[in-house]
């Protein structure tokens, strides 16, 4: 069974926003969409690092702020031409607040 | 033997299980109905048409006294059960009664939810629940200009609204999510209802606060949002959600959650105790809509009946129950990688279609204007139908198999005529089909006829469009590159129907316009954001997330995420204090590099962008603001130091410059803007490679425009020449202001002159009379746009440039 842990309100981020969370092993995104979907994905583009964070959340996609590449915010894929992907984590919303596998830690560890 | 049943409130899934019991079992039962209304059972989703004057309260009456007779219930309505029993299997009535049952039923349906605002217990503040809600409401229409507010944009608080619209009150509905009935309708689908009900007369606010309720002498008199607007009515009306009424339940210990917990034969924690309706909790699940409700009451009557049954939750879908708003909701339409959406708009309709497909079956559905076909779609969403031999024409229903593909003219063909196409010449849609018939077949005809697109030009794309969708296959257009995938129109296209149509949000942009999204992408979302808020600057309000990084964050990003920070520095004036001021925070944080620009200004490179807002503090300190050198927005204006110290200078021309910034600093521009002021022809200032740039001269001042001094190098272009300085503000406000009002996004102001002609412009700022209009749109602007948004970030949105969460400490353990 998966351990969740609390990392905030969800309206701490902004519908179409992301923030950050610090771990040990490098920043963690997550993403909220205009229908309050989370996904958590690596901060860091593919391509030359670029925080997915700050990038322009559309549907349940964002847009790198650094060369605009697109990735979907549930596989990680990059869309069209690009190609590459970014690890994601599975996050969740109970009762608005925004929950991380624990797990996740520990497979980031061993990545 | 004939057993007693207790059934606590006759609401309407009791009252169908009592049917339900009586068809099974016609003499099996004795029955005791309490009710706390003093009345039986009467449809409760009807109170809308109640309200709205459209049916009576006898026509909602579902069981009439004699029905209760016939069936032998003894009705003790107007009177409450205090207290349960289980062990002595016993319920003790208001009066002290004690009644013996075999089976007891629960059904005591929901409280409406009332926010604990200061001023709740008003009189005239009420909910939406009962008869006695609705009278108070009805009551209200007959007192002459009479004002109501609702709070709560959902299902029912919308209802309540449009009743009381009917009813000829004042009504506006206050809702704190960003668009209406946000749980049931995607934004489209919530723009367009919150269009229809305005047109009812009904004000919407969305994404509103309310702070609290003001009252005078015991009664309500106004609401009070957080921002300060005070909306004055005689009656609130509180529709923001229920909870099930579990209050009984807990007392007599049963299990409770969110709801009383029952099994899917619908009984409680206790054997003999079943409960139904809006009370219950099943799987987790509550209850608000009346097709589960109906399902239960069937359980219900077969456990008591002693026959097998079992509720199952299945998917349901929300009507609107509001005259002339037709809308249809079901399902999951949340977005994600393995769904798929199909989108229909039709702009001259009004009709908003979706469609969510994941693995070729429909999982949910959003319709407005048109939900003709919504009982074929929710069919297929609760049969799971496979789709993928009609996907193509799926949207269109089932009356339309094999049709043509979507016209990419429609949103033109779809505009009125008198929707304005030049706004140069003030010509409409109509003139210009008019010309076309008069036999102006080509772009050059319609100009010198009608004049529309023969000014700047920028409509063009709009006339092309117009002659296509009139001369059908005669007229082919010029292919012009679109916006982006979003849709077919081009970014003039876009600007011009944002103006002529009053479009003031995205969703009015995105339905109106027929996107082919359902929010827009990173392409256009910056560009209408853009659009919009130069187009209505009061009315729209800026969206940060669809808005560049550099833009949101207010500092530049850097390609190893780190941030730039450049304070402003009036004209390129500095003093020691400011100096001090900027080596103390560049110290303070580990700032790696420090770099002067060409602007004449000091860039702080490498700051961390959790750092930002502090930085930010501490140059506010010492009476710095943000330097925008991020922004699509009036850069910096350079200076030379003119007369004060030169022996060439003519002018003040540092002065000049100062003010120059001090007018236009803040304003958003379809690309950056910078200027510069030379004090005289020699020209240190390089005034003439400037979007906008002042030559200072011994009878006055050369204002030129749409230089460029980067990818292209391009000397300014003379605009006037003027006397005086409130003249050079007065003409260079008015230039900035007509190129924000006119030009593509990203387009710097010497793409856009090239494209609209100088001469237009000159002829746009000479005229006094529209010189005047342009500066004085540019001042309200401004009125919401000059300000410092350090501040403002450092002070309200400091904590979201930190982490969320540190999990560090936590991996280490």
């Amino acid at each position: 069974m998966s351990d969740w842990i609390d990392i905030g309100p969800l309206e701490a981020i902004a519908p179409r926003g992301a923030r950050v969370v610090k771990t040990a092993f490098g920043c963690v995104a997550v993403f909220r969409t205009a229908k309050d979907e989370v996904y958590a994905l690596d901060n860091a583009c593919p391509h030359k690092q670029g925080p997915l964070a700050e990038g322009i959340v559309h549907g349940a996609k964002v847009t790198c702020p650094l060369h605009n590449w697109v990735f979907d915010l549930e596989t990680g894929h990059a869309q069209g031409a690009d190609e590459g992907q970014v690890a994601t984590y599975p996050a969740r919303v109970e009762e608005g607040r925004v929950l991380l596998d624990v797990e996740f830690l520990n497979n980031r560890t061993a990545a | 033997m004939v057993k007693k049943l207790v059934v606590i409130g006759a609401g309407m899934a009791s009252g169908r299980a009592l049917e339900e019991l009586f068809a099974k079992d016609p003499e099996g039962w004795d029955v005791t109905l309490f009710n706390a209304e003093p009345r039986g059972n009467y449809n409760r989703i009807m109170l809308s048409p109640v309200l709205s004057g459209e049916k009576t309260f006898d026509e909602i009456v579902t069981h009439t006294a004699e029905w209760y007779e016939e069936n032998g219930v003894t009705c003790r309505f107007g009177e409450k059960v205090v207290a349960i029993d289980k062990e002595a299997k016993t319920v003790t009535a208001e009066n002290g009664d004690v009644l013996a049952y075999d089976k007891l039923l629960m059904g005591m349906g929901s409280n409406p939810f009332i926010i604990p605002l200061p001023g709740h217990d008003l009189d005239g503040v009420i909910a939406y629940r009962d008869l006695e809600d609705t009278n108070a409401m009805i009551a209200l229409g007959d007192k002459p200009e009479a004002k109501a507010v609702v709070i709560g944009g959902g299902l029912l608080g919308l209802e309540a609204a449009a009743g009381l619209a009917l009813r000829g009150v004042d009504v506006t509905v206050v809702h704190i999510m960003g668009h209406l009935m946000e749980r049931q309708l995607d934004e489209a689908a919530g723009y367009l209802l919150r269009k229809a009900l305005t047109d009812k007369g009904i004000k919407v606010m969305c994404s509103a606060n309310s702070k609290e309720i003001v009252g005078e002498d015991g009664k309500v008199k106004a609401l009070m949002l957080d921002d300060g607007t005070e909306l004055p009515c005689d009656l609130l009306v509180m529709a923001v959600g229920i909870r099930p009424n579990v209050a009984l339940g807990q007392a007599a210990e049963l299990a409770v959650g969110k709801g009383i917990r029952v099994d899917d034969q619908m009984v409680t924690s206790d054997e003999n105790i079943l409960a139904v309706g809006e009370c219950v909790e099943h799987n987790g699940a509550i209850f608000g809509l009346v097709a589960p409700l109906y399902d239960q009451a069937k359980v219900v009557a077969s456990t008591l009946a002693g026959e097998e049954a079992a509720f199952v939750q299945k998917e349901v879908s929300t009507k609107l129950k509001v005259t002339g708003c037709d809308l249809f909701s079901a399902g999951d339409f949340a977005d994600g990688e393995t769904r798929e959406d199909i989108v229909f708009r039709d702009p001259a309709r009004g009709v908003y279609k979706r469609l969510v497909i994941e693995e070729n079956k429909v999982i949910g559905a959003v319709m407005y204007g048109d939900t003709a076909d919504s009982n074929w779609f929710f069919g297929m969403i609760k049969d799971g139908t496979d789709i993928s031999d009609m996907r193509e024409t799926l949207i269109f229903g089932p009356a339309y198999q094999g049709g043509e593909p979507l016209d990419p003219m429609a949103a033109v063909a779809a505009l009125p005529d008198d929707a304005e196409i030049c706004g140069c010449n003030g010509v409409c849609k109509g003139d210009i089909v008019a010309a076309i018939k008069d036999g102006a077949n080509d772009l050059g005809a319609i100009r010198a006829t009608t004049k529309a697109s023969a000014s700047c030009g920028t409509c063009t794309g709009l006339v092309e469009q117009v002659l296509g969708a009139t001369l059908g296959d005669d007229f082919v257009i010029p292919t012009e590159q679109p916006m982006c995938g979003c849709t077919d129109l081009t970014h003039e296209d876009v600007r011009r129907l944002i103006k002529s149509q009053e479009l003031k949000s995205m969703p009015a942009v995105w339905q109106e316009l027929g996107w082919k999204t359902t929010c827009g992408c990173h392409v256009c979302r910056p560009a209408l954001n853009f659009y919009l808020l130069a187009d209505w600057p009061l009315e729209y309000a800026d969206d940060p997330q669809s808005r560049f990084i550099n833009e949101r964050k207010h500092a530049n990003i850097q390609k190893d995420g780190t941030y730039s920070v450049v304070p402003r520095m009036w004209g390129g004036m500095t003093t020691p204090d400011e100096l001090r001021a900027i080596a103390d925070a560049a110290d303070k944080y580990n700032v790696p590099t420090v770099h002067v620009t060409g602007g004449q200004r000091i860039d702080l490179l490498g700051v961390k962008g959790e750092d930002l807002p502090a930085i930010w503090a501490d140059l506010n300190k010492a009476g710095m603001v943000s330097g925008h050198a991020y922004a699509k927005g009036l850069r910096t204006v350079k200076t030379c130091v003119g007369r004060d110290h030169c022996r060439f200078g003519t002018q003040d021309s540092t002065g000049l410059g100062i003010q120059l910034e001090k007018k236009l600093w803040g304003s958003w521009t379809p690309h950056k803007v910078k200027l510069a002021v030379s004090g005289c022809p020699r020209n240190c200032a390089e005034a003439t490679c400037k979007d906008i740039g002042v030559v200072c001269v011994d009878s006055g001042y050369q204002l030129g425009v749409a230089g460029a001094a980067g990818m292209d190098v391009k000397e300014t272009e003379r605009l006037a020449d003027l006397t005086t300085e409130d003249e050079v503000l007065e003409y260079a406000t008015a230039f900035m202001q007509l190129y924000r009002e006119n030009a593509k996004y990203l387009d710097r102001p010497y793409k856009w002159v090239a494209k609209v002609g100088l001469d237009w412009v000159k002829e746009q700022v000479e005229d006094e009379a529209t010189r005047k209009a342009l500066v004085e749109r540019f001042e309200i602007s401004q009125s919401v746009y000059r300000k410092d948004p350090w501040a403002e970030h450092a002070e309200t949105k400091a904590e979201t440039y930190a982490p969320i969460a540190n999990l560090v400490q936590e991996a280490a353990e």
